[in-house]
């Protein structure tokens, strides 16, 4: 079977763990080998949390520089920071709604412009699916479900070997009383992805 | 019930590398485990600690990774199998104990697991543990995989008792923290209960038993040996004649970078997952067939050199190499595509192009580094301590926890770490040998796992300096885990006890004893300020609850604070604090209330007055 690789970023607390779980349950639902890889050390100190998700045949947990074939972030400063793992093959999905970091309000560091983080990511990779996640998800109903409006855009590209209704009972499985949230989220994302 | 639990052979699940390990060994028939925490191995722990509140496993938090193995040895040699689990700088801490229980063995089941990090993800250092085999004689076993991770550890446990030994279980980061679906095996029936048979000419260590058990243990090393060559887990694949000798991850890239180079036809791989001791007649067997061998392992170059050795032994002089400016790397950890360079590089095999994006025009991007959450106590007291020392010359020793994250700007608190309880011990050298105020930070955790000698050792010899402990009531960094100070009842336990830090300190003999609430800035100041002039060793213990802790016990939260028009942007709150609720937006500062803890500091030091509980809003 094809590998397919995927590299999930975001800040802490945005859940990035969660949405990963939910791909590796789609997967067991669907019988696709997936194999994941997770620095979660730092998750609820404000840190970067990047997973990797490999489906298929091949045996690593991790995914080398120019190795993804889709990078989604959370946060469109650390989708950037993660244009390492990409190739002029890579499809980026991102939200476009930043949470600079504390850096930013002390002076030491600039936050990057928006229209020349699109452009910069643009030119360098095959797509580039950029949106306002947050704002979905605030219409969904829960600011907390952006991971899932992400999940929602990520499916509808069609990269990955999962289909949306498995992704959908997996959230169903894992998310309990936020399910009916989570897929609204989902859904938004979906259909926003394929708008753009 | 626990997943961990579930009683059905054949069933799929997926699980974290963490969570393998922990069902590996309840299928083994684990009934007792001790640990302290650490990352990359908490989860383990953590499982267990569940899993014992719903059945007859034992589980405790131990106060150190000492301690931990002491608990443990005791239990396997009544006979009951029994597991000890430390993150790899914890080995360390139990290594006095590790040695010479290798001299003693069990009689039960005894499997330690030392879980590595290389990279340093959450470490002091990326020391390889592999040596701790060498180095005590016990035998290491290495899994590949999550799944291996799962399969081994049933073996482990029979290895043990066959050998009458603990076995070192090795892990790194990328089994801890990979996921993969598992297959669930049968679960081995738990016998809790065991009996002491008193013996003590062989567990009692004085140099006449211990010159007698020191033979029993060369005698063990050399079956075990045996046992490595025969290991399911130390085999051979491929018949090519170019070698590839790996263990634990790397063998997993390997796998693939044979596959990406089309070399599997050329290539013959030695994959070593019981690496001490090395299998040595199986590597020189495997050297015979080959032409020239590379050695893929992350870290030292532990099976290079036994290899080498090998081969010097059987007068073979084909290319042995691993480690070297042009090959691997004793730093970090490795990943698939820089494997796969050094193997085509190494036999001279076409290699894909590299693939990555030019990133020369993308501009630097602001640094996200961890950093303490918002309303933490942490940065209320390291602000206090700071303004009660201003004017002095200070030296700031810290130590191991959340609170390390103190020593980034603009706090600023944290010039010297070494290792866990370090903080004090360094406190006696630094106000010895120079004239700086000595201002140590400790947690509580830290301070019960090896601060506590340290502070025996400041009184004794009638150090100067001023100890704070941050007591916030919990081992937060490693995922809010008990500690000998804990509140047992947060967790709807009951049955322990409560070692107030407060009394310790006091029955240690220090003079100077003060308790402060760090949000009360002020108030903590003063208090700080008092301590700090008091010639000899002083304590100040710096009680808040964790506020991720707090949270997670629901426990009631502080309204959230606004910043009101009156801000006249000093940003005194901002460059001080440097809390995670504050934004910048058009200039001026915001504070999100939804992160805001309302902990009140930085309303506490506006000039102005300027930051108001939300409630107030007019």
């Amino acid at each position: 079977m094809k590998t397919t690789r995927l590299i999930i970023v975001a800040v802490g607390g945005q859940g990035n763990l969660l949405a990963s779980r939910i791909l590796g349950e789609a997967s067991l639902l669907s019988g696709i080998p997936i194999r994941m890889s997770e620095i979660h050390g730092m998750a609820q100190r404000g840190g970067v949390v990047e997973s990797a998700l490999v489906f298929g045949d091949a045996e690593s947990t991790i995914i080398s520089d120019g190795e993804a074939d889709v990078l989604v972030g959370f946060e469109p400063s650390e989708t950037l920071r993660a244009l390492n793992k990409c190739n002029s093959g890579t499809t980026v999905i991102t939200n476009l709604s930043p949470l600079p970091p504390f850096t930013v309000a002390i002076g030491k560091g600039i936050y990057p412009d928006l229209g020349m983080l699109q452009e910069l990511i643009r030119a360098k990779t095959k797509r580039l699916i950029a949106f306002d996640a947050t704002a979905l998800a605030k219409e969904a109903g829960n600011v907390m479900s952006v991971n899932m409006v992400l999940l929602g855009a990520l499916l509808q590209t069609g990269i990955l070997p999962l289909s949306a209704d498995n992704v959908k009972e997996a959230i169903t499985v894992r998310t309990g009383k936020f399910a009916e949230f989570n897929i609204k989220a989902f859904e938004l994302g979906f259909s926003s992805a394929k708008l753009s | 019930m626990h997943k961990l639990l579930t009683d059905n052979p054949g069933n799929k699940m997926l699980l974290l590398g963490n969570e393998a390990i922990s069902r590996g060994a309840i299928e083994a028939g684990l009934a007792f485990a001790a640990t302290y925490p650490g990352t990359p191995s908490s989860e383990i722990s953590l499982n267990f600690f569940k899993i014992s509140q719903e059945s007859d496993l034992y589980f405790e938090y131990s106060t150190n990774e000492k301690v931990a193995l002491e608990v443990a040895a005791a239990a396997a040699n009544s006979g009951v199998r029994s597991m000890c689990i430390m993150k790899h700088v914890g080995l360390n801490v139990a290594a006095d104990a590790l040695m010479t229980l290798a001299y003693v063995g069990v009689k039960g089941g005894l499997v330690i697991i030392t879980a590595d990090d290389p990279f340093m993800f959450s470490s002091q250092n990326e020391q390889d543990n592999r040596y701790y085999g060498k180095l005590s004689g016990l035998p290491v076993i290495e899994p590949s995989s999550v799944k291996e991770a799962k399969e081994m550890m049933p073996y482990a446990f029979d290895l043990s008792e066959e050998l009458q030994e603990p076995v070192l279980f090795r892990t790194t980061t990328r089994i801890n923290h990979s996921t993969a679906i598992v297959e669930l095996g049968k679960i081995r029936k738990r016998v809790p209960k065991g009996s002491f048979k008193k013996d003590p000419f062989n567990y009692v260590t004085v140099p006449a038993v211990s010159r007698k058990l020191h033979v029993k243990l060369l005698k063990n090393i050399e079956k075990a040996s045996h046992l490595s060559d025969n290991s399911i887990y130390n085999f051979i694949e491929g018949k090519g004649e170019f070698g590839i000798v790996c263990n634990g991850v790397s063998y997993i890239y390997v796998s693939d970078a044979v596959k990406d180079l089309n070399l599997e036809d050329k290539v013959r791989i030695l994959r070593i997952g019981f690496s001490h001791p090395m299998p040595a007649k199986l590597i020189k067997t495997f050297l015979k067939d080959c032409k020239k061998v590379l050695v893929v392992e992350e870290g030292e170059p532990y099976m290079e050199e036994a290899v080498k050795a090998f081969a010097q032994e059987e007068g073979l002089t084909l290319s042995i190499r691993g480690k070297g400016e042009d090959l691997f790397s004793r730093l970090y950890e490795f990943d698939p595509a820089m494997v796969r360079k050094c193997i085509a590089k190494f036999f001279d095999a076409a290699s894909p192009s590299t693939k990555t994006v030019d990133l020369s025009n993308v501009p630097e991007l602001p640094q996200r580094p961890p950093n303490l959450c918002a309303g933490c106590s942490h940065r209320a007291t390291f602000y206090a301590v700071k303004k009660a020392a201003e004017g002095l010359e200070t030296i700031y020793p810290t130590d191991i926890g959340c609170y390390t994250l103190g020593f980034l700007p603009p706090l600023g608190m944290g010039d010297f770490l070494i290792c866990m309880g370090s903080s004090v011990g360094t406190s006696c050298g630094f106000s010895k040998i120079t004239d700086n105020k000595v201002i140590s930070f400790i947690g509580d955790s830290t301070f019960f796992h090896s601060g506590i000698p340290g502070l025996v050792n400041a009184v004794f010899n009638n150090h100067n300096f001023t100890l704070v402990i941050l007591d916030n009531g919990i081992t937060a960094m490693t995922g809010h885990q008990p500690n000998p100070g804990v509140d047992m009842s947060n967790f709807n336990l009951s049955g322990y006890g409560r070692i107030v830090i407060e009394d310790v300190v006091k029955a240690l003999g220090v003079q100077h004893i003060t308790v402060i609430r760090p949000y009360r800035i002020k108030k903590s100041i003063e208090a700080i300020k008092e301590a700090i002039n008091f010639k000899g060793v002083s304590v100040i213990i710096s009680k808040e609850m964790c506020t991720l802790y707090s949270k997670s016990l629901k426990k009631p939260a502080g309204k959230p604070f606004y910043i009101s028009e009156k801000c006249k942007n000093h940003r005194n709150c901002v460059n001080d604090l440097a809390c995670p609720a504050f934004f910048i937006k058009d200039n001026r500062v915001h504070i999100d209330p939804v992160m805001c803890a309302g902990c009140s500091v930085c309303a506490q030091i506006c000039p102005e007055n300027a930051i108001l509980p939300l409630k107030d809003r007019k």
